[in-house]
C-alpha cells in the first residue's frame, strides 16, 4: 500500500545512497514512500497561467485557438508534444478551415452546434461507449469516465473520488491537496458534482434518474460549492428551470 | 618485450574509425592512444554545450574540421524551458575562431545563434563550407545573409525549424555570383518572399546542387521554374502548393516533376490541394523520403499516391491517413523503416482522432524493416502493443504518445504496463521510448530491466510513486538522457540513485514533487552534476520541502556556468554559501 511521505522534516531526512546497485533493504524503503504525501501547494499540475513572464515566444503568441472550439481544459504546457513549428501550422490550419467553413463530416467542431451528443460517439467508425470528459477545478488535466460501467450516483461518485483524490495501484490521485473525502452527492462538502446537459446547460447531479442522466449527460465537472450558485437547484421542477432560462 | 605500435601505424589505423564512441574508447585505453586519436580526430561532438568548455574542446582536437553542438534540453521543443535559459552557441565560436580557424562545418540544435556570432562564423572560418542550424533561435535573416556572402566556398547552409527574425527575402541576393559551390539549401522555415530571379539564377550556376527545401512563400510557379533549371535535385521541398487550378499549370508542373529522375526525397507540400497531387505520381517510384506531415491531404488521395510509392523507407504523414490508410502503406510500402503520424488537431479535448491503435498494428504487420515509429493518437490497448513487439522485434526507436493523459487500455482498462513490457523485452535493439497512456509502477520495473540498449527515455503523466524512478536509475544499463514529466515521484528515488546520474548525459524533471532540499543535496554530494533549478520565485522564499517547478540536472566538466538567467538557480558547491546566482550580468 502506498503510505504518504513525510516530507517537511529537514534534510537530515534525506539520505543519499551512492551506489549503484540497490541493496536489499531500499526496494522496501521506497515501496514504503511515494509522493503522494505534503501535498500542500504542489498538488496540482502547473499550466502556463502559472508561468506567465516565463514562457516561451514559441507559439505561445500564434496558439489563439482561432476557429477551434473554445478549451474546456486550462492548457497544459507542451502538451501533446509537437513541435512549435508544427503547431503553429496545425493552428493556422485550423483558422483556414473554419474561414473556409468546410463541412466537417463527424468532427465536434463546430461552435453553434447544439445537436443533443450522445454519450456514445464514433470514433472512426467504432462506437465509444459511454466515455465522457470529466474536468476538475483546479486540476489541469481532464479524465474520462466511461458511464455504461456505472449502475448508479453512488457508483459514479466513487470512481470520481478514486480518480481525483486517492492513489490506488494503477490510478493517480491528481490533486491529493484534498484529504478529506469527496462527498460529492451530499450537500455538505467542498464539492459539488455537475454536468452539462444536452441543452449545453450546467446542472447539479442528482435531480434526475440515473437512466434519465446518461441519456442527457454530455460531460461533468466536480465545481467548488462555492462557485455553484445559480445552478439549477436540486429540487426545481425541470418546467421551473426552463422558465428561469428563457427569462 | 613489450610491443608497441608506431604512433604513425595507429594514426593510420585510426582514419579508418569514424564512430566517435569508438574513438573516445580508443583514447581510454592509454596515454599515448590519447594523444593520437585526440590529435587525429576531425569530427567532434558535444552532445551538451555546458558539459565541457569551448577552450577544452578546442584544445584537445587540434584538427577539428567539424563541430557539433546541442544546447538546450528536447524538451524546449514543447515549450517547457523559458526564453532565456541559455544555450549560447557565441562562446563557442569565440573559442574555434580563435583556436581552429581551419573549421569547416558547424552544426547546431537547440541553441541561440546570434547575427553576430553569424557574422563571426563568416569572417573566421577561411574554408567554411557547412552550416546547419536545428531548431535554433536568436538570429536575423541578416546573419544568414553575411553567411550567403562571405564564405566563399559554402556547401550547405541548412535551417531546420529555427526561429528567424525575418526582415525580408534580399538574403538570398546576398550569394555572390561567383558562388557555385552549392550542394544544400534549406530555408523552409522563414516566411518572406524572396525574389524568384535570385533564386533562380543561384540554382542555375549551383551545378552540385543536390538538395533544396523551399519556404511556403515559393509558388508554384516559382517551383516549376526551379524544378526546371535543377533536374539533378535528389532532395526537394517545395513551397506552397494551393494555387488557382488552371489545367496549364498541372501540366506544367506534371512535367516539370517528371524531369527529376534523381529524386529521392520530397517534402513541403504545405496547402497542397489534392487535384495537384497527381502531378507527384512520376516520381513516387523513385521515392525513398516522403513528408506529408504539412499537406492536409485526406484518404483516397493519400492511397493513391502512397501505392505508387513502393521503395520509400521514410514516411512522415499526418492522422489524416486513417487507419485504413495505414493499411494501404503496410501492403504497399515494404521498405519502410521509419513513419511517423502526427496529429491534425492539437486539441487536447478532441474526441475524434482518425487513426487508433489498429493502424500502428496493421503497418507493423506489413513493413518487416520498420525499425522507427512515432504515433500519435488517442487510445491504445495492451493487446496491440504486445503484437507490435512481437511483430517486430527489430523496432530502435518506439514513441508512443497517447494524446489523452492517464488513457488505460479501452478495451480492458488496464493500465498500458504489458504492453510496454512486451515492447520493452521483445525489441532488444531499442534505443529511444516514448512512453505514454495509464502506467503504474509496474511498467517502470519492466523497462528498467528489459530495456538494456535504450539511451533515451521520455515520460509524461505516469506511475504512481518513486518505485518508477527508481526502476529506471537502477537499471535500463544504457540510459543517457531521461525527461519527465507531471509524474508522482518525489526525492527518495533520486538521491539513491545519484551516482547514476554521472553516467547520463541529462536528467529533465519537470512538475514532479522533487523538492528543493534534495536538489541542494544531491548538488552537494554530486560535484561533477550541475544541478539547475529553473523556479520564477526563488528558491528561498520556499521551504527546502517545497517542490520546485523543473530541474534539469547534467554531468559536466565544466564546473556551474555563468551564464545562468535570473530563474535559473545553480546550486553552489559550497554549502555555506547556499544558493547563489552565478549570472554575469
Amino acid at each position: 500500500m502506498i503510505t504518504e511521505l513525510e516530507m517537511g522534516k529537514g534534510e537530515s531526512e534525506l539520505e543519499l545512497g551512492l551506489g549503484l546497485s540497490l541493496g536489499g533493504g531500499t526496494a522496501a524503503k521506497i515501496a514504503g514512500k511515494s509522493g503522494g504525501g505534503a501535498w500542500g501547494e504542489r498538488g496540482r499540475l502547473l499550466t502556463a497561467k502559472d508561468f506567465p513572464s516565463v514562457g516561451s515566444k514559441r507559439a505561445a503568441d500564434s496558439a489563439s485557438h482561432a476557429g477551434s472550439s473554445p478549451p474546456r481544459s486550462s492548457q497544459v504546457v507542451g502538451w501533446p508534444p509537437i513541435g512549435s513549428h508544427r503547431m503553429n501550422s496545425l493552428v493556422n490550419n485550423q483558422a483556414t478551415k473554419s474561414a473556409r467553413e468546410e463541412e466537417e463530416a463527424g468532427k465536434k467542431k463546430v461552435n453553434d452546434d447544439h445537436q443533443p451528443k450522445d454519450v456514445t460517439k464514433k470514433v472512426n467508425g467504432k462506437v465509444q461507449l459511454g466515455f465522457i470528459k470529466v474536468n476538475m477545478d483546479g486540476v489541469a488535466i481532464g479524465r474520462k469516465v466511461d458511464l455504461n460501467a456505472h449502475s448508479s450516483y453512488e457508483n459514479l461518485a466513487q470512481t470520481l473520488e478514486d480518480m481525483f483524490f486517492r492513489t490506488n495501484p494503477g490510478t493517480i490521485g491528481l490533486t491529493g491537496q484534498f484529504t478529506k473525502p469527496l462527498r460529492l452527492l451530499d450537500g455538505s462538502s467542498e464539492f459539488v458534482l455537475t454536468y452539462e446537459d444536452k441543452e449545453g446547460d450546467w446542472m447539479l447531479v442528482g435531480d434526475v434518474p440515473w437512466r434519465m442522466f446518461i441519456t442527457s449527460v454530455k460531460r461533468l465537472r466536480v465545481m467548488k460549492t462555492s462557485e455553484a450558485n445559480g445552478l439549477a437547484a436540486r429540487h426545481q421542477e425541470p418546467k421551473e428551470r426552463q422558465r428561469n432560462q428563457q427569462a | 618485450m613489450a610491443l608497441r605500435l608506431p604512433s604513425k601505424v595507429l594514426k593510420h589505423i585510426l582514419s579508418f574509425i569514424d564512430s566517435n564512441e569508438d574513438r573516445n574508447s580508443v583514447s581510454l585505453v592509454c596515454k599515448s592512444w590519447f594523444e593520437t586519436e585526440r590529435k587525429t580526430r576531425k569530427r567532434v561532438f558535444v552532445g551538451n554545450c555546458y558539459a565541457v568548455t569551448p577552450a577544452a574542446v578546442a584544445r584537445r582536437f587540434p584538427e577539428m574540421r567539424s563541430l557539433t553542438l546541442k544546447g538546450k534540453p528536447h524538451f524546449a521543443d514543447y515549450n517547457l524551458v523559458p526564453d532565456g535559459w541559455g544555450g549560447y552557441a557565441c562562446p563557442w565560436i569565440e573559442a574555434m575562431a580563435a583556436k581552429s580557424p581551419s573549421l569547416e562545418e558547424i552544426r547546431l540544435k537547440r541553441m541561440v545563434v546570434t547575427d553576430e556570432c553569424l557574422e563571426r562564423i563568416a569572417a573566421s572560418f577561411k574554408d567554411f563550407k557547412v552550416l546547419v542550424l536545428t531548431s535554433c533561435e536568436g538570429f536575423s535573416t541578416d546573419g544568414i545573409a553575411a553567411i550567403a556572402s562571405t564564405c566563399r566556398n559554402l556547401r550547405v547552409l541548412e535551417l531546420r525549424e529555427c526561429i528567424v527574425e525575418d526582415l525580408g527575402g534580399d538574403w538570398l541576393s546576398y550569394f555572390p555570383e561567383t558562388s557555385t559551390s552549392l550542394v544544400s539549401l534549406d530555408f523552409s522555415c522563414l516566411d518572406s518572399e524572396v525574389k524568384i530571379s535570385d533564386l533562380e539564377r543561384l540554382v542555375s550556376r549551383s551545378p552540385n546542387l543536390k538538395s533544396l527545401k523551399l519556404n511556403p512563400a515559393v509558388t508554384l510557379d516559382g517551383l516549376v521554374s526551379i524544378l526546371r533549371r535543377a533536374p539533378q535535385l535528389t532532395e526537394l521541398g517545395t513551397g506552397s502548393f494551393a494555387a488557382e487550378l488552371k489545367p496549364e499549370a498541372f501540366t506544367k508542373l506534371s512535367k516539370a516533376f517528371s524531369n527529376c529522375k534523381q529524386l529521392q526525397s520530397l517534402s513541403g507540400l504545405w496547402d497542397v490541394l489534392p487535384e495537384y497531387l497527381p502531378a507527384l505520381y512520376s516520381v513516387c517510384p523513385g521515392l525513398t523520403s516522403l513528408n506529408l506531415s504539412y499537406a492536409t491531404v485526406r484518404m483516397p488521395d493519400l492511397v493513391e499516391l502512397l501505392r505508387r510509392c513502393s521503395k520509400l523507407q521514410k514516411l512522415w504523414v499526418m492522422d489524416l491517413i486513417e487507419d485504413k490508410g495505414l493499411e494501404a502503406v503496410a501492403s504497399y510500402c515494404k521498405e519502410l523503416r521509419e513513419l511517423r503520424v502526427f496529429p491534425s488537431e492539437p486539441d487536447l479535448d478532441a474526441t475524434n482522432i482518425p487513426v487508433t491503435e489498429q493502424g500502428l498494428v496493421y503497418v507493423s504487420k506489413g513493413c518487416r524493416k520498420l525499425e522507427s515509429v512515432l504515433y500519435f493518437c488517442v487510445q491504445f490497448t495492451n493487446a496491440a502493443l504486445i503484437t507490435i513487439a512481437r511483430k517486430r522485434p527489430n523496432l530502435k526507436c518506439f514513441r508512443l504518445c497517447v494524446i489523452e493523459p492517464f488513457a488505460p487500455d479501452y478495451k480492458t482498462n488496464e493500465p498500458l504496463d504489458k504492453g510496454f513490457k512486451a515492447i520493452a523485452e521483445g525489441c532488444k535493439d531499442l534505443r529511444r521510448l516514448s512512453v505514454s497512456g495509464l502506467l503504474s509502477d509496474k511498467a517502470f520495473k519492466y523497462i528498467g530491466k528489459h530495456a538494456k540498449k535504450v539511451r533515451m527515455l521520455s515520460i509524461a503523466f505516469a506511475g504512481d510513486s518513486d518505485l518508477m524512478l527508481h526502476h529506471l536509475l537502477s537499471g535500463c544499463q544504457s540510459l543517457k538522457k531521461l525527461e519527465i514529466r507531471d509524474c508522482p515521484f518525489g526525492d527518495t528515488a533520486l538521491l539513491e540513485n545519484a551516482a547514476k546520474l554521472e553516467t547520463m548525459r541529462s536528467l529533465w524533471m519537470s512538475s514532479c514533487f522533487v523538492s528543493f532540499g534534495a536538489c541542494k543535496l544531491l548538488s552537494q554530494k554530486m560535484p561533477r552534476l550541475n544541478v539547475e533549478v529553473i523556479d520564477e520565485h526563488p528558491p528561498k522564499t520556499r521551504p527546502e520541502s517545497s517542490p520546485v517547478e523543473r530541474i534539469y540536472i547534467y554531468r559536466t566538466v565544466a564546473g556551474p556556468r555563468m551564464d545562468t538567467p535570473e530563474f535559473v538557480w545553480t546550486l553552489h558547491k559550497n554549502p555555506e554559501i547556499g544558493v547563489s546566482k552565478l549570472a554575469i550580468k
